[in-house]
């Protein structure tokens, strides 16, 4: 069903647990769905992703994607990380089974929500 | 990786050799079809009817009411289709229970299509059927009462003989998917009111591809497989004589080890599960304490999710399943734990470990080792984990 890059990764996960330091996080997911997936940013002044790492509940895909979500955003700017696709997930991984792509777009998500929510604490700071 | 725990005999079990040396000769020497009339066939008809006559005094039947099938599902879409199509002058209600097997639940679906009318059985947390729920939906054009002996994911085994007994108080004819309990069960078909019965072969280290179906003398039901005369011209089809001739075996072997077998798999299970709530905390166990199958153990580990435990257990050569929705392609949780009114979360999280005779305490020593990592390893990564819970 997965692939051999998906099981190395899902044996070995990168950027896993709290980030210390983290200065946003993002939620999405529900226990109904059975994917719960949680983002730690890291973000400097010049509004670029220092850091990042994840916490999962769920399946394989959605572990890995997380993984693979954090590598692809560290070092960009938080303009850029809003422009990543699921699909750049997907490619990094060599694939995943239809079923689980929305794993991967839940990784997306997830760091969209941490974006939205660094800006609002931003724009409340600023007030 | 070389050492492998397989713990999912609920799923399939391994052919045993002398299942495997008695099917052999039949796929070479003995290759006629059993319904030439010729020496050849007359020999490989031998071998169909010494099956049939092992499988029907396992179960106290006759011979004349075995008929071989393709397996379990085979058996179970007859026996709805079959006894609904001959029956419907009489009515056209059915009974089943919400926690059957897929292939009955999905052969109501279609029924239900068809004009039938089908109850569905509320089990409690432990996944009995209530017998008064029985009496209550029970009517006049009630045709049939469909319950299954053992469930697959829970191992729950149901007041068989209580709910064979009402259906006939009530008129109707009583079928069991016994394809889980042939290894738990020694069935008497009579005394427990059983008209129909499901069974397959390779739950109990038989081949996979047979099964059979009991059909009680006089019981109406209409031929499901058109195409020949077979099987007393009640199932069409060249019959599986090598396959047939391993169930016979396999059924041989299986009755005279049933209550060793149930004592040590029972043993070895209770050790397991001493150790797992002594190592784990937060897991609770699904089904039956008491009335359940002794191989069966649904576990569900809390905070985190099915598909990713059974993963991590295949890379230390464990082989178990899940009731997760992550699992399926579906993405559609255990129907049974749902009917069991667990959360989501439970039902997530939930594995089933299927014991088999083989499993010594130094496996189980092993898996508990192995999922005391896999589970620690799983929780920290979940945002669900509470930081104040000890593992």
């Amino acid at each position: 069903m997965y692939n051999e890059k998906v099981m190395d990764l899902f044996k070995n996960p990168k950027n896993v647990g709290e980030l210390p330091g983290a200065n946003a996080v993002g939620k999405v997911g529900n226990e109904a769905c059975g994917d719960i997936m949680q983002i730690f940013l890291k973000i400097n002044d010049n509004e670029i992703i220092e850091d990042a790492s994840f916490k999962t509940f769920g399946c394989a895909a959605a572990i890995v994607s997380s993984s693979v979500a954090c590598d692809i955003i560290k070092g960009k700017s938080i303009e850029e990380a809003l422009k990543l696709e699921n699909q750049e997930i997907i490619d990094y991984l060599g694939g995943l089974p239809t079923h689980k792509i929305h794993c991967s777009v839940l990784a997306k998500e997830a760091i969209e929500d941490a974006i939205s929510n660094y800006r609002k604490k931003q724009a409340k700071a600023k007030k | 990786m070389s050492k492998i725990v397989y713990l999912d005999n609920s799923a399939t079990t391994s052919v045993y050799g002398e299942v495997l040396n008695e099917m052999l000769p039949y796929f070479t020497d003995i290759y006629g079809n059993s319904n030439s009339l010729h020496s050849a066939g007359r020999e490989a008809s031998a071998g169909v009817d010494k099956a049939r006559d092992i499988i029907a005094g396992a179960i106290k039947a006759k011979r004349d009411e075995i008929f071989f099938t393709s397996g379990g599902t085979e058996a179970n879409n007859w026996a709805l289709k079959g006894i609904a199509y001959a029956n419907m002058a009489k009515g056209k209600h059915i009974i089943v229970s919400s926690i059957e097997h897929h292939s009955i639940l999905d052969t109501c679906k279609d029924l239900e299509k068809e004009g039938f009318e089908i109850t569905y059985l509320p089990v409690d947390n432990t996944g009995m059927v209530s017998l008064f729920d029985i009496m209550k939906s029970i009517r006049k054009d009630t045709i049939l009462v469909s319950v299954m002996s053992v469930n697959n994911e829970v191992g729950t085994i149901q007041n068989i003989k209580a709910i064979g007994e009402t259906a006939h108080h009530y008129g109707a004819y009583f079928h069991t998917d016994a394809v889980q309990a042939m290894s738990v069960i020694d069935f008497d078909v009579n005394d427990m009111y059983i008209d129909l019965m499901s069974m397959s072969a390779h739950k109990i280290h038989g081949p996979k591809g047979v099964g059979a179906l009991y059909v009680k003398k006089g019981v109406k039901i209409k031929k499901f497989m058109q195409g020949g005369e077979q099987e007393m011209n009640r199932r069409g089809g060249t019959v599986n004589v090598p396959a047939i001739v391993g169930f016979g075996k396999a059924m041989e072997l299986n009755l005279a080890n049933m209550k060793e077998s149930n004592k040590i798999i029972a043993n070895t299970v209770d050790y397991f599960i001493k150790k797992l709530q002594y190592s784990i905390a937060d897991i609770s166990i699904n089904g039956n304490a008491i009335q359940k199958a002794p191989g069966i153990v649904n576990v569900s580990f809390k905070y985190i999710e099915g598909e990713s435990i059974l993963m991590l257990l295949d890379f230390e050569g464990i082989c178990v399943s899940t009731g997760s929705a992550c699992a399926s392609g579906s993405l559609e949780k255990s129907h049974v734990l749902k009917a069991m009114g667990k959360s989501h979360e439970d039902i997530n999280g939930a594995i089933r470990f299927s014991f088999g005779v083989d499993i010594t305490k130094d496996d189980v020593d092993y898996v508990i080792d192995k999922l005391v990592e896999v589970i620690t390893r799983l929780r920290s990564m979940s945002p669900l984990k509470k930081k104040r819970t000890r593992k």
